[in-house]
């Protein structure tokens, strides 16, 4: 048995409200391809950064030894200088940069501050063929594929004199044919004595190359699993295991004829024409429904939401909205706002909110018509509607007039929700309705959904957790690269039973 | 926190109104009082330093007439400014529009079924509606193309200042119609009858009081207070916090007497000059617009954030247009009143307004970064320009030192502007 790398011990790091990392442990051998699986928000990503620097020493608790000694990274450059380098899901490459400028960057091949370009192209060229990537290092980087990109700033990493290598969700964006490259490098990588930290999805590929697996949920380590051990079943029941508790308040539905529908839906990626991102989706919900859309981050759950609200994502979109029976014209967001239709965004910061007003304004906003005549507000009115809505939805603030930018995520997320419940939609889109926010204020946020499905309002919940759309739907629909690629009663569904369609679909565009 | 937390329905007990505290109230709006009294603390020190020329009543009127076409800029670029964009035209657009009005007035030599053009208020339309026209097809680009704001208004003050220059052949035109005159130099006219008040004035004369400017002033004061005494009974009525009533009175009080004042100067003189006529409408128009019409919301909403204000409904596009559009009427009308007020078109004319109007702005505390923004800031801001302005050429400080002091200012006032902001946040 080859010896430890890195170890961590007793990671605990919360954030204002929320303990993201309690009391994790993992510990890496030298040399090994070590597999992190767990759902989103269960911690993966905020442990690495922690690993990384991201998060500096002592803004969480607990050791990291790597390389037999104690380690306290200020920043990402400390522990780039010990050898550890994070990927990121997103690349962090300048598109207008060439491949070999991308290389270098802040490590360029200088003397004095002057670049000796012989030196850059030369040595990105070594790197390249290090990664088996044939390309010109004097390329734009915008001008190659994804998983060309990613190979780059794999060379990037190497060129960084790399022992332990990270990878956040390394080909959640590549193409299957890149997706395996991908993988035999890392292998290569692993005869050459690099460790790998690898987190994933797909349950495929971690049995296919990491030697050892930890799965991690809620913040905690749950298990680390040895070869002989690792199976998709065992850790799929690892990532969810966890009990519903009396997280969500009961639900009594009273379901009725279906209300919204929408019809074959097709989209492609705004800026790639080829791309498809959605293909051929059909969803229905019915009268006082709760239904949820489950998928993993990446699917396309929140570009088919936004794609039928105002063409608010993507281009060459195809399909039908139904209403009521009705085919409705939802191609702008003015036009879906006023057939009825809302669409709560998962990033309430750069998408919800306009932060710098106060709650006032920011609930009226999308129903002005409600509060004024003739394009005059009544300001006593808005005062009223924002009143009202601060008190239904329990929104705790000095009064209306407090800035929504310095509100917790919690009465943020309230404020999202009151102006859409004061646009009075027949059908409300939830996308990820409780990220980010505590206990107490999801269970509020609950609550408001149940009552608005008891007004016979159609609800669709987008959500990245699993335990949270069981607790709260009445059906739901299962979505993988841009598919639906599952349907089914919630009273029928199970963590695991989403988690197969999603593998099993996995299996099949394989 | 507990399940008992989630939400019911709206209490059934009607709310109780109350009275804020006096500092409380006074401390929510301290950034709108202390902008304010700026602008009377610098007035006072040049009142001093001027050895009281400031507030004779010539030049308070002098100061009307030399910022008139700035104020009247600035109200647009307030709305561009929240909007998050900047327009570096307006300079250069109201100096065309002014060679525009000469030309149509006195320099083209229409044939007779055209000589209709040259009427001071035909010309003076079509000028507006090229005004907008400019603005319109610049908004067009920055809205609909996303080219920078920065940018194609950037152009179009190379344009519009190479075709004033092409358009007046690169020499002065004037005079203009006394109509058009009237514009800039004119008074309203005393229907009532002058009265003779038993005060002195320094020549040793009795003062004579244009009555009409003071019973315009009166009648506005009463509305005002009027207006101000209504929407607090309906904010009380409805259960709503109110200011507590001893700041209420001392400021309905400290605002009769600040216009009774302005008003008595401006009536010993020769009246209500016609262009704070036509300021006054315009500035009640735009607090109108950005405080309670649903188009001027929308501009603080896609200045704040453009991305959730799309996705709330908001036309950003559209919107952006207006603006622009209503930006450059506004340069019109300034152009105008400006060359009316020298009574000739000049190539210069124009130049380098838009910095005078951007600083405006700014010192009236809007925010760089969009969202943020009070026409009464605007047109405080453009008055402390223009009082230091004034009082420093009054008092014979050399133009370079002038430009420096100003410039001074300006930092200073949005460095205190931040400060005060990320203090309190």
């Amino acid at each position: 048995m080859s010896k430890t790398i890195l170890e961590m011990r007793s990671i605990t790091k919360t954030f204002p409200g929320v303990k993201a990392l309690s009391d994790v442990n993992l510990d890496v051998r030298e040399g090994e391809i070590h597999a992190i699986c767990g759902e989103n928000g269960a911690g993966k990503s905020t442990l690495m950064k922690v690993l990384s620097g991201v998060y500096p020493a002592g803004s969480y608790d607990g050791q990291i030894v790597y390389q037999g000694e104690e380690q306290h990274f200020k920043s990402i450059r400390d522990s780039e200088h010990k050898g550890i380098v994070i990927i990121h899901q997103e690349l962090a490459l300048v598109p207008l940069l060439s491949i070999a400028e991308n290389i270098f960057l802040g490590n360029e091949q200088a003397r004095n501050g002057v670049i000796d370009w012989d030196e850059t192209r030369d040595g990105a060229r070594k790197l390249l063929s290090m990664v088996g990537l044939n390309e010109d290092p004097d390329t734009l980087v915008t001008n190659i594929g994804v998983g060309k990109q990613q190979l780059v700033e794999i060379a990037k990493a190497l060129s960084k004199q790399v022992k332990l290598l990270i990878l956040d969700e390394p080909t959640a964006s590549l193409s299957e044919k890149d997706s395996q490259a991908l993988l035999e490098l890392l292998l290569e990588f692993k005869k050459q004595g690099i460790t790998s930290i690898i987190i994933s999805h797909k349950l495929n590929e971690i049995s296919r190359v990491a030697d050892r697996v930890t799965v991690i949920r809620d913040g905690r380590t749950i298990e680390t699993m040895d070869t002989n051990q690792i199976t998709e079943d065992r850790i799929i029941t690892s990532m969810v295991g966890r009990s519903l508790e009396d997280r969500y308040p009961s639900r009594d539905a009273n379901v009725g004829e279906v209300v919204f529908e929408v019809r074959n839906w097709n989209v492609f990626h705004p800026q790639h024409r080829e791309r498809q991102v959605i293909r051929d989706v059909s969803i229905n919900i019915r009268k006082g429904e709760v239904v949820g859309i489950a998928g993993l981050m990446g699917s396309g759950r929140t570009e088919f939401a936004m794609s039928i609200f105002g063409k608010a994502y993507g281009q060459k979109i195809s399909g039908e909205v139904h209403l009521n029976g009705q085919k409705v014209d939802t191609s702008t967001v003015d036009k879906a706002i006023r057939n009825g239709i809302a669409y709560a965004t998962e990033d309430r910061k750069t998408y919800g909110l306009n932060l710098i007003d106060h709650i006032k304004h920011n609930i009226t906003l999308a129903n002005l018509f409600g509060v004024s005549k003739a394009g005059v507000i009544d300001d006593l009115a808005e005062l009223d509607a924002a009143n009202d809505y601060r008190k239904k939805t329990n929104i705790r603030s000095s009064s209306v007039y407090q800035v929504t930018g310095n509100l917790s995520g919690g009465n943020q997320q309230k404020v999202v929700l009151s102006k859409w419940l004061f646009a009075n939609p027949d059908v409300l889109i939830l996308d990820e309705p409780t990220r980010g926010i505590d206990v107490g204020a999801k269970y509020e946020i609950y609550t408001i959904i149940n009552q608005l499905a008891a007004q016979g309002k159609a609800i669709l919940v987008i959500s990245s957790e699993m335990p949270e759309l069981l607790g709260i739907t009445d059906r739901l629909y299962v979505m993988n690269e841009g598919r639906i690629v599952g349907e089914m009663p919630t009273s029928e569904a199970s963590q695991e039973k989403i988690m197969r369609s999603i593998v099993r679909a996995e299996g099949k565009a394989s | 926190m507990t399940t008992e937390t989630a939400p019911t329905g709206p209490s059934a007990k009607p709310a109780q109104s109350h009275e804020l505290t006096f500092a409380g109230a006074l401390k929510a709006n301290m950034r709108d009082y202390g902008l304010l009294l700026a602008l009377v603390l610098i007035m006072l020190f040049f009142q001093y330093f001027t050895n009281g020329v400031l507030f004779k009543p010539v030049n308070l009127t002098n100061i009307i007439l030399q910022n008139s076409y700035i104020i009247v800029m600035a109200l647009g670029m307030l709305l561009v400014i929240v909007a998050g964009h900047i327009d570096l035209s307006v300079g250069s657009v109201s100096g065309f529009i002014g060679a525009l009005a000469a030309m149509l007035m006195v320099g083209w030599r229409f044939p007779p079924e055209l000589a209709f053009l040259a009427n001071p208020i035909i010309a003076g339309a079509i000028c507006l509606v090229a005004g907008a026209a400019i603005g319109a097809a610049q908004g067009y680009i920055i809205a609909y193309h996303k080219v920078p704001a920065f940018i194609v208004t950037l152009a179009g003050m190379l344009i519009f200042k190479g075709l004033s220059l092409a358009v007046l052949s690169g020499k002065s035109v004037g005079p203009f119609p006394a109509e058009f005159q009237l514009l800039s130099a004119g008074f309203i006219p005393d229907v009532i009858g002058p009265i003779t008040t038993p005060f002195i004035a320094e020549n040793g004369n009795p003062v004579v009081l244009h009555t009409t400017t003071m019973v315009i002033a009166i009648l506005a004061i009463v509305g005002m207070v009027f207006f101000s005494i209504r929407t607090r009974a309906r904010r009380k009525a409805r259960g709503y916090d109110v200011e507590p009533f001893s700041l209420f009175v001392i400021k309905n009080v400290v605002i009769t007497a600040l216009v009774l004042f302005f008003a008595y100067m401006l009536a010993s003189y020769r009246g209500l000059p016609n262009v704070l006529v036509v300021m006054g409408v315009l500035i009640a128009g735009f607090v109108f617009l950005t405080k309670r019409l649903t188009f001027g919301r929308r501009i603080y909403a896609l200045g704040g954030n453009l991305k959730a204000a799309a996705l709330s409904g908001v036309k950003t596009e559209r919107t952006t247009f207006y603006i622009f559009a209503i930006m450059g009427a506004l340069a019109a009308l300034a152009g105008m009143i400006y060359a009316a007020r020298l009574n000739s078109a000049t190539p210069k004319a124009g130049q380098g307004l838009e910095l005078d109007v951007i600083a405006a702005v700014f010192i009236g505390g809007a925010s760089a970064l969009g969202g943020v923004g009070q026409v009464a800031g605007a047109v405080i801001g453009a008055f402390i320009m223009g009082v230091m302005n004034n009082g420093m050429s009054i008092m014979g400080v050399n133009i370079d030192w002038q430009q420096m002091i100003k410039g001074v200012v300006l930092l200073a006032a949005v460095f205190f502007d931040l400060y005060n902001k990320n203090r309190s946040a």
